[in-house]
């Protein structure tokens, strides 16, 4: 079996001496008899280290990995730049716990502190928290942070990702408030409905921009509604588009947050990911998580910490609105080094690249006879089509090593990114066509 | 040092795309941003220079002793970050067709089946994505449970013991419960007398961490567990000591009904200076039908807690860490963690004193309100000179119901030689106390940075930097 315990028989036994014992069992003399395991666990016997190498890799090859990926939905394949591979890897950032010492802890609190920075720049709010644990999440926690006393209900677009609502109206459940999904029309949030959903109860709403569909919202024509009628505004931004598209903060959001997953970390089967959560000044102390604050040193000089801590948890205890403690921190270092990879320039191209790809796609794919699109609007790297045969085709996708779009409600959402080369669409174009043909 | 930011040269790139071979598309005016974002513009090798510089003044558990109460600190093994980065885990797309991630749904059925044999629970998800979310999802089990039976209006109160982690009582008014704070015995456990006061028709459950924040098992845990269920509440588990008794004594046998476990604690993967984590969430088979699900993987009404699958590539790491501990290994890891505890605890003894003066658990608490009174120097002051010895301080002012607590954590990864170090030098600065207060006060003295001054940070908040 493998084991990381350093001591040695021998040692160990002058240890128990050296406390006055003769037995591990005495340790557990508290524990009452009936319930101590005499009998082993029932789990296999430990393995060596190249034998549990052997037995993981052997699982992770019964798993497909596709050469393309045309799905997104909320975990986007994006080329992930060879050091932001390394650098997250080094041992002091992977092994240490929360920076609750500031003093054996400055790399990790500098890191989010221009973790904060990059969101900021982003979104073009005023602060960000140091993470949460996703896209979904963050969503949750924002429309917790907009709930006061007498405005308790959340909005929430019935364009947004599915698990999105799902885990907002958990949250909700569990404070016992009601949550009300907004309908869609054509594929975007019905803003006449809205309108009149707009009741003097409503904390918050909630929209993703892009959207599920892939569509951009009317987020500056929403945002006024919902200011109108005395409510926040949150908005669920794909950080990629923020790259290119018009920030939260000029659509007039109070709350942005979103899925940083596209910013450099793998797919993963869905996790880890990273929310991101970002403020005006106005609502900075209704932010849930941890902050990271510039400050000065006994000697004078820059350093950071943990700041605003009386919001949190382990200060508030049962009047905390949010238990949030670990967060993400790892994936906000690696959306630190990834975005200070590509810089401004080269986010914009992942994003205009993603987006031509996209609309190349979908040019193409409604050339074939019974394929179109199913929404009119602008979109970004995501699109729904109408199109028959939904399985043949995904079949014969896969048999050709990619993935295909997703099957929804009505259609099947594609999403192009900038790995996918234009040879690689037209092949997916041609066995689309082909199968469709047949 | 500089800030990435002030490293920036315009202009300044990495080469990472070739040209776009489709035609581009620009977005229409109106939903265009009006100025780019100020990211760093750096070349590769400042890039790297910059995250090394900061590297260098992180200390982590594999740079060195970090024996931080109730977080678990123990080796984080390299074999368990290979695992994870297999591409044949970290290219696999999460709304991928089932058929073609059979290796995914194995790792997550074996990992399940581990857990649940550690808990001594039925079920498990892993999609909440750390400690405290796995408490907030366990919580939601008892909810819907008491809902699904008709009691969900009657039953509004959760206790708490005093020494619970602040998770806790916020976790239970995140899931509408009013919250009953219950005050600890002497010796830290449940009184018995207390929790019989409160509990009632209106109890809903129970949060409990067993052995307690001080270290110390309750050995009324039985009777504990049945005087909550008697009254129809339910007991939630709050995995963050399960290191000291896993493969030793079951959760789900001391009678709790779900149970949450930080894989990035008990588990060995790694805490990233704050998550990820994931919290694995077990339960008895009562409960089962409430665990979340994914709506897009078709979780239909069930609750749901975060996107997808949780934090995957963590449950792997820990599926990698069970499957080398074995049988064998993981109630090793167990006992040996107390041992280690044990053995540090008496080696201070004379100096420090323990707070409870007992066999201990996997951690302990020195209570430092006598050595304050007699020398002028805190639990911090204490804390910020062990970091001069190169050494992570632990735990401080916590569990609250000591006073001037230091709370440590050895963990079974560390040697006897490291353990004697640490008692010398936890013995030399109880000596330095007395003869040089003042010193201690200024600690540290060759940390990267002095102590920071944390009320500035909060009075006048810089969140963010900002161009000159």
């Amino acid at each position: 079996m493998g084991s990381y315990v350093p001591s040695t028989q021998a040692e160990r036994l002058e240890m128990l001496k050296a406390i006055g014992l003769n037995d591990y069992k005495d340790l557990y003399r508290d524990v009452p008899a009936e319930m101590y395991l005499d009998a082993p666990l029932n789990i296999p016997q430990g393995m060596s280290e190249m034998e549990v190498a052997n037995a993981v890799s052997a699982m992770a090859a019964k798993n497909k990995v596709f050469s393309t990926i045309l799905r997104g939905a909320g975990a986007y394949d994006h080329y992930i730049p060879s050091i932001v591979k390394y650098i997250p890897a080094k041992e002091e950032f992977l092994t240490a716990y929360t920076p609750y010492q500031a003093e054996m802890s400055q790399g990790i609190l500098q890191s989010i502190f221009e973790y904060q920075t990059m969101i900021c720049e982003l979104t073009g709010m005023d602060v960000s928290n140091a993470s949460v644990y996703d896209g979904a999440t963050a969503a949750a926690e924002a429309a917790a942070m907009c709930r006061d006393r007498k405005r308790r209900v959340t909005l929430i677009s019935a364009a947004a990702n599915p698990d999105t609502i799902s885990t907002v109206r958990t949250y909700c459940y569990g404070t016992n408030d009601e949550l009300r999904v907004i309908p869609a029309k054509d594929g975007k949030t019905d803003l006449e409905a809205l309108k009149e959903m707009l009741t003097p109860d409503v904390a918050s709403v909630y929209i993703q921009q892009p959207n599920f569909n892939g569509l951009f919202e009317d987020a500056e024509a929403i945002g006024e509604a919902v200011h109108a009628a005395g409510a926040m505004y949150v908005m669920g931004c794909n950080p990629t588009a923020l790259g290119i598209m018009k920030t939260p903060k000029d659509c007039g959001a109070d709350v942005a947050v979103g899925e940083a997953q596209s910013l450099g970390m793998p797919l993963s089967y869905g996790g880890p990911y990273l929310g991101f959560m970002a403020t005006t000044t106005k609502h900075m102390r209704k932010l849930p998580g941890r902050i990271i604050g510039e400050t000065v040193d006994s000697k004078g000089d820059r350093a950071y910490c943990l700041a605003l801590q009386a919001r949190e948890q382990h200060i508030r205890r049962e009047k905390a609105s949010s238990n949030i403690c670990s967060n993400e921190a790892l994936c906000a270092l690696i959306v630190g080094v990834y975005c200070s990879a590509v810089g401004p320039d080269g986010l914009a191209s992942v994003a205009t690249q993603s987006m031509s790809k996209a609309h190349y796609l979908a040019k193409e794919l409604c050339k074939i006879p019974g394929i179109s699109m199913k929404y009119t609007g602008e979109f970004f790297h995501e699109f729904v089509v109408e199109m028959p045969k939904v399985d043949e085709v995904l079949k014969a996708l896969e048999e050709a090593g990619i993935l295909g779009g997703l099957p929804v409600d009505g259609g099947v959402l594609w999403c192009a990114t900038e790995k996918a080369s234009k040879a690689v669409l037209d092949k997916t174009v041609a066995i689309v066509k082909e199968v469709c043909a047949k | 040092m500089k800030l990435i930011f002030e490293r920036s040269v315009p202009g300044r790139h990495l080469d990472l795309l070739p040209a776009c071979d489709v035609e581009l598309i620009e977005l229409p005016a109106a939903l265009k941003r009006e100025v780019a974002p100020a990211l760093p513009e750096v070349s590769e090798s400042e890039l790297s220079r910059h995250y090394t510089e900061l590297n260098k003044q992180v200390h982590g558990v594999n740079s060195g002793f970090y024996p931080l109460g109730s977080c678990t600190m123990k080796y984080n093994p390299r074999i368990d970050e290979e695992m994870a980065a297999l591409p044949g885990f970290a290219n696999i797309h999460p709304l991928a067709p089932a058929h073609t991630t059979l290796g995914c749904q194995e790792a997550l059925e074996t990992t399940k089946k581990y857990m649940c044999e550690i808990f001594g629970m039925d079920d498990c998800t892993f999609q909440p994505a750390a400690g405290a979310h796995g408490e907030f999802t366990g919580v939601l089990l008892i909810k819907q449970y008491h809902d699904a039976r008709g009691e969900g209006q009657q039953r509004t109160k959760i206790i708490v013991p005093d020494s619970a982690h602040g998770t806790n009582p916020a976790t239970a008014n995140m899931c509408g419960y009013q919250v009953v704070n219950i005050a600890s015995a002497p010796d830290g456990c449940v009184d018995l007398e207390a929790l019989k006061a409160v509990l009632g028709p209106d109890t809903a459950g129970l949060m409990l961490t067993n052995p307690n924040t001080v270290g110390i098992f309750d050995e009324n845990i039985l009777e504990i567990t049945r005087l909550v269920h008697e009254v129809g509440g339910l007991c939630y588990y709050d995995g963050a000591n399960l290191n000291a008794v896993m493969g030793v004594v079951r959760p789900g046998d001391m009678g709790f009904d779900c149970i949450h476990s930080n894989l990035h604690k008990t588990f060995a993967t790694p805490h990233g200076g704050g998550g990820p984590g994931a919290g694995a969430v077990g339960c008895k088979a009562h409960l089962a039908a409430y665990l979340p699900k994914s709506a897009l993987l078709g979780g239909g009404d069930s609750i749901q807690v975060r996107s997808f699958n949780g934090n995957f590539g963590v449950v792997l790491k820990a599926m990698t860490y069970v499957m080398t501990l074995g049988q064998e290994g993981i109630p090793e890891a167990a006992k040996n963690a107390v041992l280690n505890a044990n053995y540090l605890q008496a080696k201070i003894k004379g100096t420090f004193e323990p707070a409870f003066d007992r066999i201990c658990m996997h951690e302990f608490v020195l209570d430092l309100s006598k050595y304050k009174k007699e020398t002028g120097v805190s639990a911090l002051d204490v804390a910020k000179t062990l970091i001069d010895h190169g050494m992570h301080p632990p735990t401080i002012y916590f569990p609250l119901i000591v006073h001037e607590a230091l709370m440590l954590e050895p963990t079974e990864t560390e040697t006897r030689e490291t353990l004697d170090w640490a008692a010398e030098v936890y013995r030399n600065l109880y000596e330095l106390g007395f003869k040089d207060p003042e010193y201690m006060h200024n600690a540290p003295h060759s940390a990267y940075i002095g102590r920071p001054d944390d009320v500035r940070a909060t009075r006048t908040p810089v969140v963010r930097w900002t161009k000159a």
